[in-house]
């Protein structure tokens, strides 16, 4: 691990490397080790560590990156030379903005968010020997089922930090511990996954216990015929697929007419029962507070009751959108700390989702018993988008997919394909479950609730 | 780099190892992009580091580390031996090795242009030109364009005496124009989508991809899709191009064959097989017109699944994958060779970098071409009705590698051997073992190319991949098209 002193003197030495009008120097890295198993056998077992330092370049109107993960002097004057020699090329960029300093980067709007510690010692502490004893366990209880099990059990310790010559300096270290686990019958399978900055918020029996009733409970799977069911989705299958929309959520991405909000923000397009905001502070949230340039991360209300109401912009992206003839019709303006490294040309993204909770909300069981018929899916698999104006998605289920009738989950059954539009399904979700952390395989971590959505589109079945 | 691996062997072997081999890895990047005629990414990478692999008390253990100091890689090998140990806690049996000869080799990727010797004004230059000719057409909203170029050196030692040094070099170049009308967007992109064309060469694939001739035309069809009729729904005859095919034999075929995938060693992320061991030399994978082999030899062609040796040291080798129909052939390791009965590695142990363990990866899968002559125009002529797909813009298919669904940037109904309407968003679908066996012609020679896809996805923690795959332009026989948007 690098500390914000050590990155401070690198930086120090970098700058009087440089000769550029400004330098911005990013700094990454971390220790990371993941146990894998299968077939009940842990089969890979890695630990990495790794330090990055990325450093941008300015002159004029120019800008350009170079990275190396060496700290030699040799090392940085040559990452130095690669950054400036880009730079030096490029064509000027009149929409490049001086790099910040930490006064301008909170700007004189912006409300101050306190983001909690993300950095656990319980974490740091976890050695190969506990990530094995913490494997046997789950394979105990899939011996004990007769299951067979695969998954991961990972640790890390991260941090990132940016300096730039203008004054501005950020840090943020955090830690990660994430278990998925996968169990498997002859011909059904559960699963269950989940990831906190705490290991002690783990709890790999529970999730093991629940992923092996999944695999026993879809035993012996039925085929229902292709068509729109009522389907519960639990909040990991609700992630993978509403990730499929947050990189429109850019200035960016309205300026270069790629968006699915193009003529869309001001308006309703979903349900009343659907409110999105950006918050990196929220108590399950991770990652750091302040984008690629620096600047700290606002809270955007994206979706209130249905309405897009704001996209996250770069500082450059915000100052493009005020001058645009779209100006008037993308609602709220601001620089909102959700930038790239410069530099890009995709500009921004909220990382930070977070659903908000309805009045009544429901739990799993509860919605299920509300269900005459439908279809209680607990994950998605290999969803990709078909068109990108409706935002049509494709997937699959996986993993313990079922039939319920008169309010009780009946069966297993076999997978579907779906073919699904973002606008339709947000637009038909009857209930919802109080928010949860959750984490997926398609999309980033979110906290997002299970949702009850109607006349929900499976287009063919596969063959288990 | 010799005493690099020196020292991390000697460390490992003085802690009880039965095998230890080290990776030290040297890596380069340039990244230009371009958007609607300003420069977006420019960027320069270089990231150095070693790996240690080794096996314990029967078990494994991976570590890596950035530093190469002395003091940072016997630490780095001490941790691998830690983790194998731990590794060993929940084992059923002793991982096993095929044998195979230590080679002491040098192989370094052919080329005639050096990329890194071409400068960024040109490159960037190149790429202004392409999106100048792209926003010329009305319509065009949105123009994007690539340049990527790779350098990886790897020095491979094992504790059995291999000693390898190999480099790799890779080009990639593309672009796409956009067109947004009314509530939809429609796309073309060249030579192939998702970030262009990608083989291991130097940056004569730049010249000969003639990125600007084409860049009018592209244009041009992406702002003609939108006056285009929606792609029919229903059973039709398909004609795949050599690109869409490209992609189609890398999900339905290269995955499936993986063979940790089929042992279950990927069930938890990238999902496992239809196909079984029992399967091998017995099933019909497809038609007669259907050989697919597994070749990353040079002799093969500059694939991005082209190399000299493997990550664990194993020569480049070609494996009959599915011979005129009957599945033929896996992809192996030396691990998991025993467990179909093979002596040998196959030769498809590859990591990403120095930080990644090797796994299982495609090399170059690809469909051979028909031995007689046969042209996509020749092809068509024959074909009474059929909608030809072209270029990819969405591809998904289930965990275990059956049910697929694929949307192509662009299509044509052919009627009576003629190409008589544009049609847009066409999509199709099917069964994996179904859709091979109705293949009923393959262009020949003439029409294959040998296509890179750069960021195949795999493994916890995940890593990217290049793979090649070589196709020429095919037909097959009542498909499901238009499931997609079927409603």
């Amino acid at each position: 691990m690098l500390k914000r002193e050590q990155a401070g003197d690198i930086f120090d030495r970098i700058r009087k490397l440089s000769t550029a009008d400004e330098v911005e120097v990013h700094f990454s890295g971390g220790d990371f080790a993941l146990t894998r198993f299968a077939n009940n056998t842990i089969h890979q077992n890695v630990a990495e560590e790794n330090r990055v330092v990325s450093v941008r370049t300015v002159f004029g109107e120019r800008t350009a990156r170079a990275t190396t993960n060496k700290f030699d002097d040799d090392s940085l004057r040559q990452v130095v030379k690669s950054s400036e020699s880009l730079a030096k090329v490029q064509h000027p960029d009149p929409d490049l903005l001086p790099v910040p300093d930490a006064k301008e980067a909170l700007g004189s709007e912006r409300e101050s968010i306190l983001v909690p510690s993300r950095h656990f010692e319980e974490t740091t502490n976890i050695t190969p020997e506990i990530r094995a004893h913490g494997v046997k366990r789950i394979v105990h209880v899939a011996d004990h089922h007769k299951l067979t099990t695969a998954g991961v059990f990972s640790t890390a310790e991260s941090f990132e930090g940016i300096f730039n010559s203008r004054g501005l300096s950020q840090w943020h270290i955090q830690t990660l511990a994430e278990i998925s686990i996968s169990m498997m019958a002859g011909d059904s399978s559960g699963w269950q996954k989940a990831n906190f900055p705490n290991v002690a918020n783990l709890d790999p029996m529970k999730l093991a216990e629940t992923a092996a009733q999944k695999a026993l409970d879809s035993a012996h799977p039925r085929e229902l015929p292709a068509g729109k069911y009522t389907v519960i989705l639990e909040p990991s299958a609700v992630l993978d697929m509403v990730g499929f929309m947050f990189f429109d959520y850019s200035g960016v991405a309205i300026l270069d007419q790629r968006s699915f909000l193009t003529g869309r923000i001001g308006k309703k397009i979903f349900g009343d029962n659907i409110t999105i905001t950006d918050d990196v502070s929220h108590p399950l949230q991770t990652g750091s507070p302040f984008d690629g340039e620096g600047v700290p991360r606002c809270r955007v209300p994206l979706v209130e009751k249905g309405v897009v109401k704001r996209v996250v912009y770069a500082r450059s992206t915000a100052a493009r959108m005020r001058k645009s003839e779209l100006r008037d019709t993308v609602g709220r303006i601001e620089s909102t700390g959700h930038g790239f490294p410069l530099p890009n040309e995709i500009g921004e993204m909220p990382l930070n989702i977070v659903f908000a909770s309805t009045d009544q909300p429901r739990t799993i069981e509860e919605m299920i018993r509300s269900t005459a018929k439908g279809v209680l899916v607990t994950r998605f698999w290999y969803i990709r988008e078909v068109e990108p104006f409706e935002k049509m998605l494709t997937g699959m289920t996986r993993d313990g997919t079922f039939l319920i009738e008169n309010g009780r989950v009946q069966c297993g059954i076999r997978n579907f394909r779906f073919n699904e539009s973002l606008l339709h399904m947000l637009s038909n979700v009857e209930s919802m479950s109080m928010p949860s952390r959750s984490s997926g395989e398609e999309s980033f971590d979110m906290v997002v609730p299970a949702m009850k959505v109607n006349d929900f589109n499976f287009t063919e079945v596969t063959k288990f | 780099m010799k005493h690099v691996a020196n020292w991390a062997l000697n460390a490992a072997s003085a802690r009880g190892t039965s095998y230890a081999d080290v990776r030290v890895v040297a890596q380069r990047n340039r990244a230009l992009a371009t958007k609607n005629g300003k420069v977006g990414s420019a960027s320069d990478a270089e990231s150095v580091g070693m790996s240690v692999r080794v096996i314990v008390d029967g078990a494994w253990g991976f570590a890596a580390s950035s530093e190469l100091g002395r003091g940072a890689v016997e630490a780095t090998a001490a941790r691998a031996v830690e983790v194998a140990r731990a590794s060993a806690r929940v084992k059923r049996g002793d991982v096993r090795l095929a044998p195979e000869k230590p080679a002491v080799a040098e192989w370094s990727t052919p080329y005639e242009i050096d990329p890194f010797s071409i400068s960024v004004e040109q490159n960037i230059d190149l790429l202004l030109r392409i999106d100048t000719e792209l926003r010329a057409v009305s319509g065009i909203t949105l123009a994007e364009t690539n340049l990527n170029f790779n350098r990886e050196e790897q020095w491979f030692t094992s504790s059995e005496g291999a000693d390898i040094h190999q480099t790799k070099l890779s080009t990639g170049a593309g672009y796409a124009a956009y067109a947004f009308a009314g509530n939809e967007i429609q796309k073309r992109s060249y030579p192939n989508s998702f970030g262009g064309q990608w083989q291991n060469k130097g940056y004569e694939l730049v010249h000969e991809l003639k990125l600007l001739k084409n860049a009018r035309r592209i244009a041009e069809e992406a702002v003609a899709l939108h006056k285009a009729d929606q792609c029919p729904e229903g059973t039709f005859n398909l004609i795949l191009d050599s690109s869409q095919l490209g992609l189609q034999i890398h999900e339905s075929i290269g995955h499936p064959i993986e063979l940790d995938r089929v042992l279950g060693m990927e069930a938890n992320f990238a999902g496992t097989s239809f196909l079984t061991l029992d399967k091998l030399r017995k099933m019909r994978y497809g038609s007669d017109f259907v050989n697919v082999v597994a070749d990353a030899t040079q002799q093969h062609g500059p694939g991005l699944g082209t190399f000299g040796f493997d990550d664990e040291g194993v020569a480049a080798q070609c494996t009959p994958i599915i011979t005129n129909g009957l599945f033929t052939g896996y992809l192996s390791s030396r691990e998991t060779a025993h467990t179909i009965g093979e002596k040998r590695s196959g030769g498809t142990l590859r990591a990403e970098g120095w930080n990644r363990l090797p796994m299982i990866r495609m090399t170059n899968i690809s469909i051979l071409p028909g031995k007689k002559p046969l042209s996509l125009a020749e092809l068509i002529a024959s074909t009474d009705h059929a909608i030809l797909m072209q270029t990819n813009r969405s591809w998904s298919i289930d965990d275990k590698r059956y049910n697929f669904q694929f949307g192509c940037e662009i299509g044509w109904e052919i009627k009576n051997g003629k190409c008589v309407r544009m049609v847009k968003n066409p999509s199709y679908s099917g069964i994996t073992t179904e859709f091979w066996n109705s293949m009923d012609a393959i262009c020949s020679r003439d029409e294959w190319t040998l296509w890179g896809t750069p960021n195949c996805g795999k493994g916890q923690p995940q890593q990217v991949m290049g793979t090649g795959h070589g196709a020429s332009p095919a037909r097959f026989r009542k498909i499901k098209v238009g499931s997609a948007f079927q409603n």
